[in-house]
């Protein structure tokens, strides 16, 4: 499995909507844990600064006093200490209370967000997945996800708090004194305008580093896991003196990347420091010039709501940029989500039958082996049911994946219930392409395909395609025993059917091999199994589902002649009494098919029975005897 | 740790730096205090202005201190990444076959970025923050006791506490996370197989399963996470706690120091400012502690690979010239290192230019036998000879330089038609390319009008299976090899452009031994001779109508494959 790139972050195109509405979903109509939350918060955040301001009281209200009427009552003393532990106390209770509510929205938030993604990209139509790139449908459930994570664990609240801190601090200060507050937003001023520099700085070579720490990563991927190609061409030298330059690359933007990074630290800390000097200075001039008024507990007090100035501006600072990114990230995810659903407006339904006793056949709920399209026609006259057989019409159908370019023209063919249509061709003639057509994963532009008789635009797309069985050309196998492998055709299949199918499939052999036999896990992606193994688990998948009308893209590639000869006779078996259409590579597996399609640049351009086209002497003569002349 | 080299400098002096800033960082509260103390209540404005410039002047060191650090840290780390990166790659570059399988190329590949990336985080921090933080702690705890005596006892009683409960909390929460990490990989997992395989579960009409799934799986990482969060949320309130309860005791027995006399004001203010920074610090060691353990594993997987010998010996002063392309297997056996032997007795001689067709259901062995004549792999007994020597005595780049594999599983590299044929042979002309593209039917490239100058994307997925093998094919015969070895290299060709190929190689590479493994018998008719392989034994070897004559599996080979048409 090939790792994920981590995609450069881009900004969202229009932030304050998607905001909006990411808070929307966040809170999801329960505002009053809001209230809570921003409650909680506004009275920690005045907890802060009444302890900011404790040591003011202290020295003012208690130690200057007492020391001046050289008292040793400590009564009052522990009164207000015992008072100020109590506000303390609130103000941590209201931390606490802050955290643990947002721990419940957040994780919440995340998995209705996580569950909204993943129901919706099930329903997507395969078109979606044409178009966008696996790994990056990938990233809005790994990257997007941990950034909205980030942003609504950590930054909202941090945000809130730091917002109400700042405005509660700013009050403080003023009520202390003006002239310092001044000098406060001045050094801010200069702290922030040099954060931004080192940060624009920081972040643009952060940018490059991703950049280059993605080449990096990329030649890694390609030449380890070319490793033994390398090895055969002795390449490594090569090799080794090409890594070695992006290898430096990447070193010398990282290091500059984390130097700016680095540097923020110690320069607003310091810039702390100096602030803190110069407070001192004015405060002491203040002192001189008041006489006194401006006391020395208003200094220290003051000195004290500056850190906490400093600080939430550090954190909102910090905070931006998740914020941003999360953002960015929340409207990719929006973008997911608003995309259109595959549509299914069809109608008809495949139901059971039942055989009454007057032999007529009715509608009914339980398991029969009958079934039939319940067809409810539009002009208001009674519902009709055409038992499914399996008869297939394409009656002149054209398609493109783009609308503007087609890809098969005017294709019209007919399979009778039973009946195995072949269709050969080179590479991207379009063979694939219509059996894509056939349980509808695209829609066609023009003509008309039926089943039993019954337009498929109008039938239900879950139950056409539980009635047209595919075996693809990959077999995707998902984690999971054999078992639930097998049962991937049928979810309700018993354990006998899927040993039943398994062995018409010819896979029932190699899957007692295995030490738990059908209880075998398969993980990633059936690692260990082999092509051939692969494909009969297919076929076996295929046999649970028992479907009237099949469609195989044979694999050949990669099969030794011993396994391919089990695979192509597990196909047969199941091929038996039901509405074949091959894909075929081998010209030898569709001499026997009642109709060959020879397709080329989206046309039939020859059809008949093996017979007939070899008489025709055409491209499947060519075709044909290009192999004899070999054989 | 070897890695650092020419970044050790760097590395060794941050600590130093840190050090530096660090003092200073913790003097200027001192400082501070004295100007209140001594200045400002004193009404002595020059003292104020004294501790001042005094201040001012220990701020810029700490800053100067702090920018030479950041620097030196950062160069510290990126370097020592780069170095361990730059060794892995050299190692796995060294590895044998048998060494690049027993590692898994996913698990490399894992190791070089992501295990390398963690621990380069986990060494800037620790460069940086791991002096500092205990320096820090230190520091400010010795201040305290210099500025407010007594007052220290009170950190006596808080930081046990306090460090009692972090250790407490991160060893409850931590087991929960590895499991949430698991998790989120059964998550991905899950989105992954359901984007590559969406066709699968669309056409099986599985989306409510796979939905059902998901959501089982959500729900269990919700409920973790909440598990975890939980506890993460006590940290917070408890350490504004102990840090709230610290600051109790100090204004009550502070208040009795200054009124007895011991304590100025100014000192009680720096020792509440040396507070927040001991339990600052002792978060911070705290996270160190975390963040090491988690980088702990990574380091160990690469110190794994870093600590792997290569199990083939390069034989750097080997013979360099292979005079002729005849091979013999004498009396070959060969493991992977399990108890079967893959290859049994194999005993054969073929002779110079010879074409040899090799036959044999899966798993018999066939590539385990090619891969041993370029020294691939080497042979547990026996000795397999090429142009009349051991393999083992050649200079092992000779060797390979002269045998030409198409491997099974073979790979074009991202660049263009020409640098992937350079790989055969770097100073191949324009001319030579064209003519390989040609013998191997790769001559589809020149239909696109960038030539050999058009783009291969990595693993040469712009090009289908078919083309794909055809120039790798092509690329094999650039290097103009005493041998050649076709490992099922045309399995996605038709027929007809298999025989073609076939037909070209004897004209190109006339005097070339060529083996070919193949599924079909088509492919090999037409060789000199055929071995058939079965069980890891050469069951049979001779011409196709000599088997065909003796040899009972051959004969039902070609009975199922051409229809017995050959006899009729």
């Amino acid at each position: 499995m090939a790792k994920l790139k981590r995609l450069a972050p881009q900004k969202a195109k229009n932030p304050k909507k998607t905001f909006k509405r990411l808070f929307k979903f966040i809170f999801d109509g329960k505002y009053y844990i809001l209230f809570f939350v921003i409650l909680s918060v506004i009275i920690s955040s005045l907890v802060t600064v009444f302890v900011a301001n404790m040591l003011s009281l202290l020295i003012d209200d208690y130690i200057v006093p007492m020391a001046r009427e050289k008292s040793s009552d400590y009564r009052p003393l522990l009164k207000a200490l015992i008072l100020w532990a109590a506000i303390m106390l609130v103000g941590i209770m209201s931390v606490y209370a802050q955290a643990r509510l947002m721990v419940g929205v957040s994780q919440d938030a995340l998995k209705r967000l996580r569950n909204e993604m993943f129901r919706k990209m099930e329903k997507l139509p395969i078109s979606y997945f044409d178009k966008h790139q696996h790994g990056q449908t990938m990233s809005l459930f790994t990257n997007d996800v941990d950034t909205i994570q980030q942003m609504i664990s950590q930054s909202l609240v941090q945000v809130i708090s730091s917002t109400l801190t700042l405005v509660f601090v700013f009050i403080a200060m003023i009520r202390n004194n003006l002239i310092m507050t001044a000098i406060v937003i001045l050094c801010v001023c200069v702290l922030l305008k040099l954060t931004k520099v080192i940060g624009d700085k920081s972040s643009k070579n952060f940018a490059l580093q991703q950049k280059n720490l993605a080449k990096v990563n990329g030649y890694i991927e390609e030449i380890v896991s070319g490793s033994k190609v390398v090895k055969v061409f002795t390449h490594e030298e090569t090799a080794k003196a090409e890594f070695e330059v992006l290898n430096e690359d990447l070193r010398k933007t990282m290091s500059t990347a984390s130097c700016f990074a680095n540097v923020m630290g110690p320069v607003s800390n310091n810039i702390g420091n100096l602030q803190y000097v110069i407070l001192v200075f004015a405060g002491s001039v203040l002192c001189f010039i008041t006489g006194g008024a401006y006391t020395v507990g208003s200094i220290a007090a003051f000195l004290q709501l500056s850190k906490s100035f400093t600080n939430p501006i550090g954190m909102l600072s910090q905070q931006v940029h998740f914020f941003l990114q999360a953002l960015a990230g929340a409207e990719r995810i929006f973008a997911l989500l608003d995309e259109d659903d595959e549509v299914d407006d069809g109608y008809v339904r495949l139901v059971n039958m039942e055989r009454g006793e007057d032999g007529k056949l009715t509608e009914c709920d339980k398991h029969t082996s009958i079934w039939a399209w319940k067809h409810p026609h539009h002009d208001g006259s009674e519902t009709t049911y055409t038992p499914l057989r399996g008869d297939i019409v394409l009656d002149g159908v054209d398609f493109g994946y783009d609308p503007d370019k087609l890809v098969l023209h005017d294709i019209s063919l007919y399979a009778k219930p039973g009946q195995k249509i072949a269709f050969v061709g080179s590479t991207g003639a379009g063979k694939t392409t219509i059996t894509n057509l056939l349980n509808r994963f695209y829609d066609i532009q023009d003509g008309k395909i039926r089943f039993d008789g019954i337009n498929i635009n109008k039938i239900l797309k879950k139950d056409l395609r539980s009635a047209v069985g595919v075996i693809l050309q990959d077999t995707h196998l998902f984690t999971g025993t054999i078992k639930e492998n097998i049962r991937f055709g049928k979810l309700d299949a018993t354990d006998e059917e899927i040993v039943e199918a398994a062995k018409l499939a010819g896979a029932h052999d190699f899957i007692m091999t295995m030490i738990n036999g059908y209880d075998t896990m398969l993980e990633s992606d059936g690692e260990g199994l082999s092509q051939g193994q692969r494909q009969l688990l297919s076929i076996a998948r295929a046999a649970v589902q028992d479907p009237p009308v099949l469609v195989m893209d044979e694999a050949t590639s990669s099969i030794d002649t011993h396994t391919e000869q089990i695979v192509q006779s597990g196909m047969d078996r199941l091929m038996a009494g039901r509405t074949v259409f091959v894909i075929a590579h081998r010209l030898s597996t569709v001499r026997n098919s009642n109709a060959i399609m020879v397709l080329e640049n989206g046309r039939i351009i020859e059809r008949g029975n093996h017979e007939d086209l070899i008489a025709l002497g055409g491209k499947y003569y060519a075709l044909y005897t290009g192999m004899s002349e070999l054989s | 740790m070897k890695s650092l080299r020419e970044y050790r400098f760097y590395a060794l002096i941050t600590p130093v730096l840190m050090v530096g800033e660090v003092l200073m960082e913790v003097l200027i509260p001192t400082l501070m205090a004295k100007i209140i103390d001594n200045g400002v209540y004193r009404g002595d404005m020059a003292y104020v202005e004294r501790m001042s410039i005094l201040i001012v002047l220990s701020a810029l060191c700490s800053l100067t201190f702090g920018v030479l650090g950041s620097f030196t840290a950062a160069k510290g780390s990126t370097g020592f990444a780069k170095n361990l990166r730059h060794d892995i790659f050299d190692k796995i570059e060294s590895f044998s076959f048998k060494n690049i399988d027993s590692f898994s190329t996913s698990s490399l590949i894992t190791r070089i970025t992501t295990d390398v990336q963690n621990v380069q985080n986990s060494m800037q921090m620790l460069i940086r923050i791991c002096f500092r933080a205990p320096i820090m702690f230190i520091i400010a705890i010795i201040m305290v006791y210099r500025n407010g005596g007594s007052l220290v006892i009170i950190f006596a009683l808080a930081i046990p506490v306090l460090a009692l409960f972090i250790y407490n909390n991160m060893t409850s929460v931590h087991p929960i996370f590895s499991r949430v990490f698991k998790q989120y990989d059964n998550l991905n997992r899950t989105v992954e197989e359901n984007i590559t395989g969406i066709r699968t579960v669309k056409a099986n009409v599985r989306e409510e399963y796979e939905t059902e799934k998901f959501d089982s799986v959500s729900q269990s990482i919700h409920d973790d996470f909440v598990l975890a969060q939980k506890k993460i949320a006590m940290m917070h309130p408890f350490m504004t706690l102990i840090s709230y309860a610290c600051m109790l005791l100090l204004a009550w027995f502070g208040a009795h120091l200054i009124l007895d006399g011991k304590l100025g004001t100014g000192e009680l203010m720096s020792v509440f400012t040396y507070t927040m920074m001991i339990l600052m610090n002792l978060m911070m060691i705290a996270f160190i502690i975390l963040t090491v353990t988690m980088s702990r594993a990574s380091a160990q997987r690469i110190v794994e690979v870093l600590r792997t010998e290569s199990e083939m010996d390069e034989n750097e002063n080997g013979i360099s010239e292979v005079p002729d392309g005849s091979v013999s297997f004498k009396a070959v056996s060969f493991s992977y290192g399990g108890d079967a032997n893959v290859l049994n007795d194999i005993e054969f001689d073929i002779e110079s230019g010879e074409t040899i067709g090799i036959l044999g259901q899966t798993g018999s062995g066939k590539s385990t036998l090619i891969s041993l004549i370029g020294r691939l792999y080497e042979a547990t007994n026996g000795e397999v000879r090429v142009g009349g020597h051991n393999v083992k005595e050649y200079r092992l780049s000779a060797l390979r330089r002269n045998v030409s594999v198409v491997l099974q599983k073979n790979q074009l590299f991202s660049g263009t038609i020409r640098s992937n044929m350079q790989w055969g042979d770097e100073s191949v002309t324009d001319e030579e390319i064209k003519k390989a593209l040609e013998s191997s039917a790769a001559d589809f490239v020149f239909s696109n009008p960038l030539g050999l100058d058009a783009p291969v994307d990595q693993g040469g997925t712009n090009f289908s299976g078919g083309q794909r093998q055809r120039l790798c094919i092509a690329r094999a015969l650039v290097r103009k090899p005493k041998i050649l070895i076709f490992d099922d290299s045309t399995s996605a060709v038709d027929t007809a452009t298999d025989k073609k190929i076939r037909r070209e190689l004897k004209e190109i590479s006339p005097d070339a031994t060529k083996f070919i493994i193949a599924q079909r018998v088509s492919s090999v008719i037409d060789s000199d001779r055929i071995i058939i392989l079965d069980k890891g034994r050469v069951q049979d070897i001779g011409t196709h109508s000599e088997l065909l004559e003796r040899n009972e599996m051959y004969r039902g080979l070609v009975n199922t494959q051409l229809g017995g048409k050959e006899n009729g």
